[in-house]
């Protein structure tokens, strides 16, 4: 491949990756706290997964299998495009099996299937800091941070019950770490809050726009917050996947037809196919469908 | 409590030699006074006096040029204008209150009133909703707001409303300093006359050290102790409120009593 | 029976292609060249190397035709090539007083040592389409006057001999490289001119205005203005001394700005500072305005709360390749947010309704 001639080992030169690994090195060591770091201009937009995929290039190494999702799929555009540069630039080998992958890096999902040790997830991040929509001012947050001043983050949950009879935030569900920082998840559904906490794997957060990166070490406490009369509660569609008839993952929904009918189905592509593979087909599934 | 337990208390506050410039400007100086537990003291003079530049001093939010704000902290005497940011933060969402002049200040205007005065207990721990709501709705009835009103946002309320509501959230968390700017400005007279009601039950009730910085002679009648005239950047004359009031010394302060007589 | 939607490799690279062909458009018509470009667009090459934060004429006409003539994906293109480049070292710092200029004019001074060129600007031109362009052809050779090699003073420094203008802080330090280390506020005065120098030109120009009609009014003359070629130096350690490595056209601009004086200096006039790569002289001059904005706390004037003299405002939301990234990500699917927003409504339609049945 020509590409891997003209640049660095994916991607990043040396030095550009000593500096991530440092930020990721100090996260990794104050979990839950936002390490800022010299982010770099990708090839690729910001917003579109530079923060994740400078972390990532941080962390491969040659004998890794990388896999790439979006949404949960493998194949969604953007997540086939950062494989892609990931193949080009450091010829690794890559995977859409969970169980395989070394190095998997995501957006909004984390797979269903359980991670296990020695495996590193790199979410992308858009907005690192979890009081931005409270509070503007970054210069106010992070002293916000500093003082352990969360009571404003309760003020939304608070206000949430008042209008909604409950807390009405269903993805991008702040969590406190370790009883310390209170950490912004990524927009992920809530369904995978549960998954932050007590996690074998190493969970890698970056975002590269607001040169920000944080951590959660193996086996980290991540609580989601709530109250406790209002307890929290990871919430998915009431229904099976139509075609591996899981009754516990997250499902996407389709529209089907124009009269409006729609069908549920696993977002992660790997889970979903893997469970047709070992026979377990769901109402509107076969076997071999979708692959 | 006997005179000598009282002689061997500790102020609350101990201001000392306080000064702050505006470039050749003096905006005060030469300012020390000492406040103790359960007192209320009036700062008046006309606007320019420096009786606000004083008060944001004393609540951290200017840095003076001289001088200290020694604050009887629970972990001992501490000057607040050498404290961390972080330490002067943390007295003022617990031992200290502030109550704005403009309550849209002092509120936040897109928040409920219940999340309103259940921030500061939120802030210091509180993970009950039902609790915190409960005390909310109590605050409220303290202030005179109906308990149907908790959901709704400061912006529905009147500015008396929003005055009452500011002073419950400050003082939900019991703080033992409460400082206020011009509490009763921009209110109409009968409206002014409730809220003073109301501010005097909840200082003579709590038994709140407060510091109230004012141009309205009645205001400090009505609530404060001790007074501190102010002209000029300069204190020129302090004492018992009803000393200074009905004898005042200073040239200045009995051109400003005289005026409210003549009224 | 239903298939996941699959093919997102096989999509990406036909839409690649038909790009490619786009780019080109009519191929009866003849193909633009990257020298013509960079001949006879100018300034938007110049634009595309001051906010690309790269000196490369050529490069910035690859990536303007690249681009399509969209700039800012011009100006991305510039940034990541950029990014990969090793930094072999700084140069000295450039001598602007030493400027070859093609442009000077003071607004300060009716006449001045060195005196004032117009240079080629538009000013002056009566906005009115100029046909004789469609029809392509040569265009007469402008006069000429000999050029002077003398060194021209700056006009600030003719007024800092009187002491009528605040003294800027000298200094040794290697300034900070906002492209390097992460910009943590409250930032400095160089990170700050590295941050406007290469935020979008619109941006900059729409605080500097505002700053004009009163939010954060900091009564601007321009001091001067000078466009032209400097020598860029290097130390060289083998050497012992600099030698001179390239020439670079840059436009620097020094207002003059109101001050009352303060605790601790008299009154007298204070500056606002822009330096742009290349002819974009409505880029430096706007950067001299939001400047001397930004400068309120150092001067000890008042923050009124205006947008220009807000530091982290005017950072944050100054650099458009982190805003268009930022703006058009919102195209990528977002089915799995969506999916948890649905249920939710979903549900709280559910209680909203079994209450109101309830309520009946």
């Amino acid at each position: 491949m020509t590409d891997q001639t003209a640049y660095n080992f994916a991607y990043l030169d040396e030095q550009t990756k000593r500096m991530i690994r440092r930020a990721i090195l100090k996260g990794v060591a104050i979990p839950g706290y936002q390490v800022p770091f010299a982010s770099r201009e990708m090839p690729m937009p910001y917003g579109w997964g530079t923060g994740g995929v400078q972390v990532t290039s941080a962390c491969l190494v040659p004998e890794d299998r990388l896999k790439v999702i979006d949404q949960g799929a493998d194949d969604t555009t953007n997540a086939v495009s950062i494989r892609r540069f990931f193949q080009r630039t450091a010829g690794i080998e890559v995977t859409e099996a969970t169980a395989d992958a070394t190095v998997i890096q995501t957006r909004h999902r984390i797979p269903e299937t359980p991670l296990t040790e020695g495996q590193i997830l790199v979410y992308q991040v858009p907005i690192p800091e979890p009081l931005r929509f409270l509070e503007p001012r970054e210069t106010e947050t992070r002293k916000m941070h500093e003082l352990e001043d969360y009571g404003l983050m309760h003020v939304k949950l608070y206000e949430d019950i008042s209008r909604h009879g409950q807390i009405a935030t269903a993805y991008d569900y702040p969590v406190k770490v370790e009883g310390r920082y209170v950490m912004d998840p990524s927009p992920i559904p809530k369904f995978d809050n549960p998954k932050l906490g007590g996690n074998a794997a190493i969970q890698l957060f970056g975002a590269g726009r607001e040169q920000r990166i944080y951590a959660l070490p193996p086996y980290t406490q991540a609580i989601s917050l709530d109250f406790d009369d209002y307890p929290f509660t990871a919430s998915k569609a009431d229904h099976a996947c139509d075609l591996c008839g899981a009754p516990d993952s997250y499902l996407d929904e389709v529209i089907t037809d124009d009269q409006g009918s729609r069908m549920f189905v696993c977002s992660d592509t790997d889970f979903c196919g893997s469970r047709r593979a070992a026979g377990h087909i769901g109402p509107m599934g076969t076997p071999s469908a979708g692959g | 409590m006997s005179i000598l337990a009282k002689m061997k208390m500790q102020p609350l506050l101990s201001v000392r030699d306080l000064a702050k410039f505006y470039g050749g400007r003096i905006g005060c100086a030469d300012v020390g006074f000492d406040l103790y537990p359960g007192e209320v003291l009036g700062i008046v003079g006309e606007s320019g006096s420096g009786k606000s530049t004083l008060l944001s001093c004393l609540a951290g939010h200017l840095a003076p040029d001289r001088g200290e704000v020694i604050f009887d902290t629970k972990e001992g005497l501490r000057d607040t204008v050498l404290m961390a940011e972080a330490a002067r933060r943390r007295l003022a969402r617990t031992d200290w209150a502030y109550v704005h002049q403009n309550p849209r200040d002092g509120l936040r205007m897109g928040v409920s009133a219940g999340g309103n005065v259940g921030e500061r207990l939120m802030a210091v721990g509180a993970r009950h909703y039902g609790q915190i709501r409960d005390a909310a709705v109590d605050w409220l009835g303290r202030v005179e707001i109906a308990a149907d009103r908790v959901d709704d946002r400061p912006s529905a309320f009147s500015g008396g409303m929003q005055q009452r509501l500011q002073i419950a959230r400050n003082l939900v968390t019991g703080p033992r300093l409460v400082f206020m700017d011009e509490p009763t400005g921009g209110l109409d007279v009968s409206v002014q006359a409730r809220l003073l009601d109301l501010l005097r039950g909840l200082v003579r009730e709590m038994g709140l050290s407060a510091i109230i910085v004012t141009h309205d002679l009645a205001v400090v009648r009505l609530l404060a102790d001790r007074l501190m005239v102010m002209k000029g950047g300069y204190v020129v004359e302090q004492g018992l409120t009803d000393q200074v009031l009905d004898d005042p010394q200073h040239e200045y302060t009995q051109l400003l009593v005289s005026s409210v007589l003549q009224v | 029976m239903y298939v996941a939607v699959k093919g997102g490799e096989k999509a990406i690279d036909a839409a690649h292609a038909w790009l490619a062909e786009e780019r080109r458009g009519d191929t009866s018509v003849a193909e633009l060249s990257v020298a013509q470009i960079r001949e006879q667009l100018a300034l938007a090459v110049n634009r595309v190397m001051a906010e690309g934060s790269l000196y490369d004429p050529d490069l910035a006409a690859l990536a303007i035709k690249q681009a399509r003539g969209d700039l800012i994906e011009a100006i991305f293109l510039i940034r990541a090539y950029r990014t990969t480049l090793p930094r072999l070292g700084a140069s000295t710092p450039v001598e602007t007083a030493q400027m070859a200029m093609c442009r000077r004019i003071s607004a300060t001074f009716k006449d001045l040592p060195g005196g004032q060129i117009l240079g080629p600007t538009f000013d002056y031109t009566h906005r009115l389409l100029d046909f004789k362009l469609a029809a392509e052809g040569e265009v007469p050779t402008a006069p000429t006057a000999p050029a002077s090699l003398d060194a021209v003073p700056h006009v600030t420094a003719m007024l800092n001999r009187d002491g009528l203008i605040q003294t800027e802080a000298e200094g040794n330090d290697t300034p900070p490289d906002l492209t390097r280390e992460p910009m943590e506020l409250p930032t400095t005065r160089p990170l700050r001119l590295q941050a406007i120098t290469r935020g979008d030109e619109g941006f900059i120009l729409s605080m500097a205005y505002s700053t004009q009609r009163g939010y954060g009014r900091t009564h601007a003359f321009v001091g001067e203005l000078r466009i032209g070629t400097v020598a860029v130096e290097m130390d060289i350690p083998e050497l012992g001394f600099s030698v001179e490595i390239g020439e670079v056209e840059l436009t620097e601009c020094e207002t003059v700005n109101q001050f009352k004086g303060s605790k601790t200096e008299p009154p007298q006039f204070t500056r606002g500072y822009g330096l742009v790569f290349g002819q974009t002289e409505r880029k430096a001059i706007a950067m001299s305005l939001v400047d001397r904005a930004l400068r309120w706390k150092e001067l000890g004037e008042d923050n009124t709360g205006a947008p220009a003299q807000d530091e982290e405002f005017v950072l944050m939301h100054a650099d458009n390749i982190q805003a268009t990234g930022f703006l058009e990500h919102i195209k990528l699917p977002h089915y799995v947010d969506f999916q948890a927003e649905l249920e939710l409504v979903r549900k709280l339609r559910r209680e909203a309704l079994a209450h109101g049945e309830a309520a009946e």
